[in-house]
């Protein structure tokens, strides 16, 4: 068997308090998560369930408080250079234009200019913003913000994907889209993908495999779907699928006491 | 362009205003016992543009006074602001240090440092030298204070987006934290060209031998008050002026900022 794109391993995370250090929070708990290279797989949970903590240790951003993390076989000690990630929040420089994010990796890693605009162009057409190259950020609309964040994070061809609630800002058909497009992308070039969503149609659609997310505090995996829809998908389409119903049934039994959970705990948060 | 018609008539109705209240003999006295006395204490614009008119035309005799007094400005507000472009760049980024020199950066903002006037024409003798440290102390704090805030607030997700696109700490300090501290410091600007000036107006009222506040304390000296306000009207043009060209540059340079509107509605 070849390594795991991404092999998260008995992971935990656990934050303290910065104001009270006896506080503690841990955040996800025993989490065993494999990506096979080439893989598509959406992660799904209640809010506060410690998804974006799960991305933020594949990408190297935080290291886990126990457990390992590797990324093709090896440990990772630093931030994940094989790895692209696209953020929830705005993220762009809004001080360069999306020509200038898009090429913005590739500086960094010292490519020559001409050579870095022309792949950007490339990018921008392949996310449908050929001549927008000049516009900056606050000119743009959010989902062209997001094609652009796309294309900055494909530009530097990272082997792993981590993504999360691209699209949670865009309205309904803007998102369809994004995700047929995500889609194509994906087939084209057939990196690992980890998916962090809260949709659970947006999670099926795209997938080859959902995790759901027990509730926090120390959430954890308690369930593993491997979506057996054929591919190529249109996520508008596949929805009416009878294996989507029944796939998505299976999944929301599981999910749906978490919600619960989680909700309650909201609550009780809200009362004290 | 109505905006400005407005402008230019309450210029002209408030010196027309001022023409009328100190010209000797035109209304009759209400508050002085004789008609001479408001255009002493207060001048009459003719006499002083008169005096502008000669200065800069007929006697030309200000341009050197001037350049000496724009020389000062423009280096204090050059070193000023490099200075603390540096500094509060170098802090953000040193939170120990920073915080050990919290207390002292503090005590040295809150000093009134216009005081230091004299102490700085003994070091720097009555050149331009003294009155350039002046500004700069002015300068200095408050674009440090406006850098130090802009890289505190760089948002962590454009920082920590741009760590996954493999900027290095170079990098991230030329295309993360200088831009995005550089919004801050032309809001600053705009109160530093300011303070410049009055950094080197000041420090030639206080002891000089050339410059626009050297000339004024002459004319204090004589009791020529029309002299006085003179001064004080090509000052405050020159101040509008610099405060233009920063204002251009900003426009230049800050053009990804949401700023006026872009589109019209016609």
């Amino acid at each position: 068997m070849t390594a795991a794109a991404l092999a998260l391993s008995d992971v935990s995370c656990t934050f303290a308090s910065r104001s009270n250090p006896s506080e503690r929070y841990t955040a996800v708990r025993d989490v065993d998560l494999h990506i096979a290279p080439g893989e598509f797989v959406s992660v799904v949970g209640p809010t506060g369930c410690g998804k974006s903590t799960l991305l933020n240790l594949a990408a190297g951003l935080l290291a886990p408080s126990t457990g390992r993390v590797e990324v093709f076989g090896e440990a990772l000690t630093d931030l994940n250079r094989r790895a692209g990630y696209m953020f929830q929040a705005e993220s762009l420089m809004p001080w360069r234009t999306a020509l200038q994010n898009v090429t913005a990796g590739l500086e960094f890693r010292g490519m020559a200019l001409a050579e870095a605009r022309e792949q950007g162009e490339a990018w921008l057409r392949q996310v449908g913003l050929g001549g927008f190259g000049g516009r900056y950020p606050h000119q743009m609309s959010g989902g062209m913000r997001k094609r652009t964040s796309l294309a900055q994070t494909l530009a530097l061809d990272p082997d792993i994907i981590l993504m999360d609630e691209p699209f949670s800002a865009l309205d309904i058909q803007t998102r369809q889209l994004m995700e047929n497009e995500v889609l194509a992308l994906w087939a084209e070039k057939k990196k690992a993908v980890l998916f962090i969503t809260h949709d659970l149609d947006e999670a099926i659609a795209m997938s080859d495999r959902v995790v759901v997310m027990s509730a926090g505090p120390g959430s954890h995996p308690i369930g593993e779907f491997t979506i057996d829809l054929p591919r190529p998908r249109d996520v508008a389409e596949v929805r009416v699928l009878p294996r989507f119903v029944e796939l998505h049934g299976a999944v929301w039994a599981v999910l749906r006491d978490e919600v619960l959970k989680a909700y309650a705990q909201q609550l009780q948060g809200a009362g004290t | 362009m109505k905006l400005r018609a407005w402008q230019i008539g309450l210029a002209l109705a408030a010196f027309g205003l001022w023409y009328l209240l100190t010209a000797p003999g035109l209304i009759p006295p209400f508050v002085f016992e004789n008609d001479q006395q408001a255009a002493f204490f207060f001048g009459e614009p003719l006499k002083i543009f008169g005096r502008i008119g000669s200065w800069f035309f007929s006697v030309a005799d200000i341009y050197q006074h001037l350049a000496v007094t724009l020389i000062e400005t423009v280096l204090a507000f050059g070193i000023g602001t490099a200075l603390g472009l540096a500094c509060g760049l170098w802090l953000a980024l040193q939170p120990f240090v920073a915080a050990v020199l919290d207390p002292f950066i503090k005590a040295l903002n809150s000093m009134p440092r216009v005081i230091l006037a004299p102490i700085f024409a003994v070091w720097f003798g009555l050149g331009v030298a003294s009155k350039v440290a002046l500004g700069v102390t002015l300068v200095f704090f408050v674009v440090f204070f406006n850098v130090y805030q802009g890289v505190k607030e760089v948002s962590p997700v454009v920082l920590a987006n741009a760590r996954m696109l493999g900027a290095n700490r170079r990098q991230l300090l030329r295309h993360i934290y200088l831009p995005s501290a550089t919004s801050w410091v032309f809001s600053s600007l705009h109160t530093s060209v300011g303070l410049a000036f009055v950094g080197a107006v000041v420090g030639e009222y206080l002891g000089s031998s050339q410059g626009v506040g050297y000339l004024i304390l002459q004319a204090e000296g004589s009791f020529d008050i029309n002299t006085v306000m003179a001064g004080i009207l090509v000052l405050t043009a020159f101040a509008l002026l610099l405060d233009a060209m920063v204002s251009r540059l900003e426009r230049r340079l800050m053009k990804w900022q949401p700023g006026e509107a872009e589109t019209e509605r016609l």
